[in-house]
């Protein structure tokens, strides 16, 4: 092999990689966020008693786990506009097929860890006279939560990753700021090595800390 | 004159889907009586206890505490309010034969949960009046223990103090010790009788047929979903009349030396 790797390319265009970092992050972030709350809407709809609430739920979460993510960020960009008649920008575009994405997603970590937690723990907080609401907040989901861990730290990295995908829809984030570097350099082992790192640092502190605290909270076990 | 019963259960019918468990009840308690409820299993023990306070809603019935009637009738449907059924929740402690402590929580904030969340109290307070409890029923030395390291009769006691804590004017067990290796059994016991000699009002399911006959003062034979017999101790225990009961105790008894 007589490459020669230069990684002044990538030192000299740090600013363009970071530009693209945050605009991942500001993808990233929001979709979790965002996303979880929504999944914990879908998963009360699914557990609901109401027929049409649990279908409702039910057809969406199925929508979103069988379609490529591909296509439902690519769909919302370009397909959704005609159907509402609003231009969305790429990154509210991305924004949103990820937001329903990780929705259902989280939904399903909701509905098994809420599920799996014995019908007795809603009992007892009923009991000594919490409301429904009161016995989710202090006694399911912090249950919930702690069982589901390492399934919701798995769904974040996963959003990580699969917002690179919205490069295709020219969000500027990370990917793009990379692909667009290296055809513009033609120096495509070195910046795409880079970018692969920068994701790696990006998402290696998440999931060690996520570790961090399953062990913690396996402490009462 | 009598005292007025803080319990007024009439015409309680409990349908399953088409499995018609309680077939028309009709009950008073009144302030310090000791329930105890035999029966055999599957006659709806815990479906009646659990008709109390409203962890199944009635398929027919009306249920007074204190005068009270539960619910509220608007053109012959009865519907429950969540608030209200919280209050009457409040005022029926209860105890599961699974214990259902909250893993996730010390002893001690176990006991001081439905203080602070429920009733409002400042840490402080619910600590203390949380440690008089566990102290009653001889926890004092497991505050900060995890609910899973400790053996089935002290968390049968932690559930009690959870019980407790919230001052229950009346207090349900289900077959608080069905759960429990024999040799747990009695402290657990021993923790109802002191409530016993505190003249608490209580509704205890039970296979423990000897302690219910020391503990009760009145005792209740559940079967086809109708109480079959009811009376003293003595009368339902000693000398039932109905040959049902007579056969119910007989089998139980079958083993006995
Ligand atoms: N949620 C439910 N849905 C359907 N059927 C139920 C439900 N809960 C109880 N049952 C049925 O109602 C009947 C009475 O049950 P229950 O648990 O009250 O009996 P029990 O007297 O407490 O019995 P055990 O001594 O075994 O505890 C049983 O046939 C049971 O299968
Ligand atoms: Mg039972």
């Amino acid at each position: 092999m007589n490459y020669v790797p230069d990684f002044s390319i990538v030192t000299d265009n740090w600013i363009v990689l970071l530009r693209g970092l945050l605009v991942t992050i500001e993808i990233w972030i929001p979709s979790i966020l965002i996303g979880l709350a929504g999944g914990f809407l879908l998963a009360q709809a699914r557990l609901a008693r109401s027929g049409w609430l649990r279908g409702v739920s039910l057809v969406y979460v199925e929508l979103f786990r069988d379609t490529p993510v591909l296509i439902q960020l690519i769909w919302f960009f370009y397909a959704f506009p005609i159907l509402v008649g609003l231009q969305l920008s790429p990154y509210a575009a991305a924004l949103l097929a990820l937001v329903l994405n990780t929705s259902a997603y989280a939904s399903e970590i909701f509905r098994g860890g809420i599920r799996s937690i014995h019908r007795g723990q809603m009992e007892g907080a009923l009991a000594i006279g919490m409301s429904r609401a009161q016995a989710m907040r202090r006694v399911i989901l912090p249950q919930v939560v702690k069982r589901m861990l390492p399934a919701f730290t798995n769904r974040t990295i996963e959003v990580a990753k699969m917002s690179s995908l919205a490069s295709v829809i020219s969000v500027h984030e990370l990917m793009y700021q990379g692909r667009l570097l290296s055809s513009t350099y033609y120096r495509p082992f070195e910046i795409l090595t880079a970018v692969a790192f920068i994701y790696f640092v990006l998402i290696y502190p998440g999931t060690f800390l996520a570790g961090r605290l399953e062990k913690h909270l396996a402490r009462s076990n | 004159m009598t005292a007025h019963p803080i319990l007024d259960v009439r015409g309680l019918h409990k349908r399953f889907g088409d499995h018609h468990v309680l077939k028309g009840i009709d009950f008073t308690v009144e302030p310090g009586e000791r329930v105890a409820i035999i029966g055999g299993s599957g006659s709806g023990k815990s479906t009646f206890l659990r008709c109390l306070n409203f962890m199944e809603v009635l398929s027919e019935g009306e249920i007074r505490l204190d005068g009270t009637r539960i619910g509220l009738e608007r053109k012959g449907t009865v519907t429950y309010p969540e608030k209200q059924l919280c209050q009457v929740r409040e005022r029926l402690g209860m105890v599961f034969q699974q214990f259902n402590l909250f893993p996730h929580m010390s002893v001690l904030d176990n006991v001081m949960e439905g203080l602070v969340t429920v009733k409002g109290l400042p840490k402080p307070e619910a600590r203390r009046i949380a440690e008089a409890e566990l102290a009653k029923v001889g926890l004092t030395d497991k505050h900060s223990a995890w609910p899973g390291r400790l053996s089935g009769g002290q968390q049968q006691r932690v559930a009690i103090a959870r019980a407790l804590s919230m001052q229950p004017e009346i207090l349900l067990f289900d077959e608080p010790t069905s759960s429990l290796d024999p040799e747990l059994v009695g402290e657990v016991l021993r923790v109802i009788k002191q409530l016993a000699e505190e003249k608490r009002t209580m509704l205890l399911v039970t296979h423990e047929l000897g302690f219910a006959y020391h503990f009760a003062t009145k005792v209740i034979f559940l079967a086809d979903g109708v109480f079959h017999e009811v009376g003293t101790p003595d009368e339902v225990l000693k000398t039932p009349s109905k040959p049902r009961t007579q056969d119910f105790l007989r089998r139980f008894g079958e083993f006995a030396f």
